[in-house]
């Protein structure tokens, strides 16, 4: 259950994110350092860190969790093309979206939030990337 | 057992000689207080945890934090037996504290972010790769003595 108040900490965070997409999501992308399973689902990209690759898809993963912020009670209907992408064509496991990209895009925002990423701040970003992988997952089965 | 490269190592080590325990032991425990409020269910007697303000203020809830991470200590003195090291607290929270093992996932990621919020830019993916391979080694040390 998100709040107005909570809704409205997740736009502003993720308004400040827009200009700089590209390097947030080539950030938490590096989640192919962490975790090296993770990469064989992109033997057809150029993933090494900051790379034009990463960057570039970093920043479509990033606008699309902005545009999605922009009226969460729509994620459905936002995420719709998206869904049938992941399940169909992408098939990637489902539980890498939370326990791997989730988790690497907070610790993203905290390396740049840094303060400002306070625990209700925190909550708030969690609560909402947990609803976005349940959606972008719908489709999967 | 788990293998460290001599770059693990050196991270790990270096991560906690630097650490402010008395400022990152309470931010790791209050963050997963508020961010997975169900973890309260373990602190009935640490007196008010209301809402985000009270837990940030509460002074046992500090002092547990400080506690907590002070426990790290003994996996990073002794990195090549994490599990021998933790099995007696691995009894203690089976079968005194009765905590469910999967929070201590949640209070590990909690404490990723405090320090990579600490750090900021300097936390990077190779630091990152290093905590988590470290923290989740504990967490399964602490739950192997449950049965």
């Amino acid at each position: 259950m998100l709040s107005d108040k909570e809704k409205k900490m997740i736009l502003d965070i993720c308004n400040r994110l827009t200009p700089i997409a590209a390097t947030i999501g080539a950030d938490a992308l590096n989640l192919f350092i962490v975790y090296p399973g993770a990469k064989t689902y992109f033997s057809h990209l150029d993933i090494s860190p900051r790379s034009t690759h990463l960057r570039s898809h970093g920043e479509k993963i990033i606008l699309a969790i902005v545009e999605a912020a922009q009226d969460i009670s729509q994620l459905t209907e936002t995420l719709a093309t998206l869904q049938t992408l992941h399940a169909y064509t992408l098939r990637i496991d489902p539980g890498k979206f939370k326990q791997l990209f989730s988790h690497c895009l907070l610790i993203t925002l905290a390396c740049y939030l840094q303060d400002d990423f306070t625990e209700v701040a925190h909550a708030a970003m969690d609560k909402y990337l947990s609803a976005f992988v349940a959606v972008l997952a719908e489709k999967y089965r | 057992m788990v293998e460290w490269s001599d770059s693990e190592r050196n991270i790990i080590t270096s991560i906690f000689s630097s650490l402010d325990y008395d400022d990152i032991g309470p931010k790791a425990l209050c963050r997963c207080l508020i961010v997975y409020p169900w973890t309260q269910r373990y602190f009935g007697g640490y007196g008010n945890l209301y809402n985000a303000t009270a837990i940030k203020s509460n002074p046992l809830i500090a002092a547990h934090g400080v506690k907590v991470l002070h426990g790290l200590d003994r996996a990073v003195k002794n990195m090549d037996d994490i599990k021998a090291t933790y099995a007696e607290l691995s009894v203690l929270h089976s079968e005194k504290l009765h905590v469910d093992p999967d929070n201590f996932r949640l209070l590990a990621d909690c404490l990723a972010i405090v320090i990579a919020g600490k750090m900021g830019p300097a936390f990077t993916s190779e630091i990152q790769a290093a905590l988590q391979k470290f923290v989740a080694v504990v967490v399964n040390a602490l739950g192997r003595q449950y049965h």
